[in-house]
């Protein structure tokens, strides 16, 4: 039965001494020996750097990154500016204002009514992706991008307006061949 | 005096000055590297491939910075103090051994800028003007810190010089000679003096470490206590020079210690490399060797910078007053009896 003192309920108590140095201890040239042999093997270990933007982390498939306003499989813009993603926006990221589809725009925009300006503040985003539950169209997604936003050297700049956010159209016309061929 | 010498001296006072400049500058860029790759990181590598252009980068970045000056009654000193600084840092080189000798153009080329036979004793006197550089760089800045800095960088060194001057005693007690030249032919064929004096060498190469402020002794600067040590109040180029100078300090350091203990300019076959491949080449080869033997001290330097936290002050002052000079006076005492070993046989009558 061992007393309270020295019981150990997680098993790694240690008894910790404070005992006299040795001669060789106390010369300290064992444990510089000890220390550098320690740094020269990190000297020749893989490096844990990744240069960011030469190289990119692998991201997870749900990693939300910078949103992209997806075009459908033929290439028309999806969002209808309706501003549900707007409304439920926690951090009042979002603006946008919406236009009436001319005719002879139909192969631009899905539905007759798009969004003429379309505006995230990145600086304000949280990146919580409750946009991208609120859509009905299917239209913002920040799981596509598998990119950061970038750093810049003025506020404004970290406005995005359509320019950044809609689908790039080769990736678009990618996507719709790969769907097509499966 | 024929112009000829003239020339020839030129010529290796200019190769070294630019040697000394080129390995001074290339020093910040490998320390960089070399900290970062013992920290697990890769280091700058972004100008020129590996980071090599790094340092004309930082040094184009330092002379376009603004030429700041405190509010100082001693302006003249606030200007001289980095330029002693810098020019005892490169003065150090004249003396040191790189090779033996050249044949070229018919004349024997001594590559030496000159021989002195008093080289170590130069070396010993510029490195303590050297604390004046620091010390009226400190003082004319007319900033607490700084002078704090001054005061702790000098007498650091001032406190090393002294287990410094003991470690070589012991070696010039082997040697019998002062001049670097000399120490250099001695050590042929593997007698380097590290084997024979290994307690001097030690001592030796801790006080090399508190006289260049280098880590573990860097105490002159210190982010918490004395913001940046007695450079404080330098800015733009005239701070390039205080830390131009500590990289020229460390690179003169490694190649004293290489020339002083690891053979300098010899290496294991020279004789033989002489012998059969003709006297250029072999001393071409030496003065690779002693490239190679400095460039290791100086990434040991670094080495050790990154591995080994700083001594607290008084810890410093311990180390340099109670224990390495005592241990330098019974390392002349012993090397002393060895020398003198067959006079104390004969003496007390074996």
């Amino acid at each position: 039965m061992s007393s309270l003192q020295t019981i150990s309920l997680s098993g790694s108590k240690k008894e910790v001494s404070k005992k006299e140095m040795t001669f060789l201890e106390k010369l300290y040239l064992i444990a510089i020996i000890k220390g550098l042999w320690i740094t020269i093997k990190h000297f020749f270990k893989k490096k844990a750097t990744i240069q960011y933007p030469d190289q990119v982390r692998p991201f997870s498939p749900v990693y939300r990154g910078r949103h992209m306003l997806k075009r459908d499989s033929q290439g028309r813009e999806n969002c209808t500016a309706c501003g549900l993603c707007a409304l439920s926006c926690p951090a009042e990221a979002i603006t946008m204002k919406a236009a009436e589809r001319k005719p002879g725009e139909e192969h631009l925009y899905r539905e007759e009514k798009y969004a003429e300006i379309y505006e995230i503040n990145m600086l304000r985003c949280i990146f919580c992706g409750l946009c991208e539950e609120a859509c009905p169209k299917d239209a913002i997604y920040l799981t596509i991008s598998k990119e950061l936003v970038p750093a810049q050297y003025h506020r404004e700049d970290f406005i995005f307006g359509k320019d950044k956010l809609v689908m790039p159209l080769e990736m678009a016309i990618r996507n719709t061949q790969q769907n097509s061929v499966n | 005096m024929d112009s000829a010498l003239i020339i020839e001296k030129s010529v290796v006072i200019v190769a070294v000055f630019v040697f000394t400049m080129i390995m001074a500058m290339y020093s910040t860029w490998a320390e960089r590297k070399v900290a970062a790759y013992l920290q697990d990181r890769i280091g700058p590598n972004r100008a020129g491939w590996g980071g090599l252009l790094q340092p004309l980068a930082d040094g184009l970045k330092l002379f376009a910075k603004e030429e700041f000056e405190p509010n100082t009654p001693n302006r003249i000193l606030f200007f001289t103090g980095p330029a002693i600084a810098m020019s005892t840092a490169l003065i150090t080189s004249a003396v040191i051994p790189w090779g033996d000798k050249l044949e070229l153009f018919g004349r024997t080329v001594i590559l030496q800028a000159t021989d002195i036979d008093v080289s170590i004793l130069y070396v010993f006197g510029i490195v303590s003007i050297g604390v004046y550089g620091i010390m009226i760089g400190g003082w004319a800045s007319n900033n607490k810190f700084s002078l704090m800095g001054a005061v702790r960088a000098a007498s650091q060194m001032v406190s090393y010089e002294v287990a410094m001057g003991l470690s070589i005693i012991a070696l010039l007690m082997m040697t019998g000679t002062l001049s670097l030249k000399e120490i250099a032919q001695q050590q042929s064929g593997l007698h380097w003096n590290v084997f024979y004096q290994p307690l001097s060498f030690l001592i030796f190469l801790i006080c090399a470490f508190a006289e260049t402020n280098r880590t573990p002794f860097d105490l002159a600067e210190c982010e918490s206590e004395l913001i940046g040590g007695y450079h404080t109040e330098y800015s733009s180029m005239k701070m390039g020079f205080y830390l131009f100078a500590e990289y020229a300090n460390m690179f003169i350091s490694a190649t004293i210690i290489s020339v002083l203990f690891f053979g300098g300019y010899n290496y294991p076959g020279m004789s033989w490399v002489i012998e059969h491949w003709g006297n250029n080449a072999g001393n071409l080869l030496g003065m690779l060797a002693l490239f190679v033997k400095l460039c290791f001290f100086i990434f040991f330097f670094m080495w050790v910078r990154w591995t080994i936290p700083r001594f607290r002050y008084d810890q410093l002052m311990h180390l340099g007053w109670k224990i390495l000079i005592p241990l330098g006076i019974i390392n002349i005492v012993i090397t002393g009896i060895v020398l003198l070993r067959s006079e104390i046989f004969a003496f007390l009558g074996f």
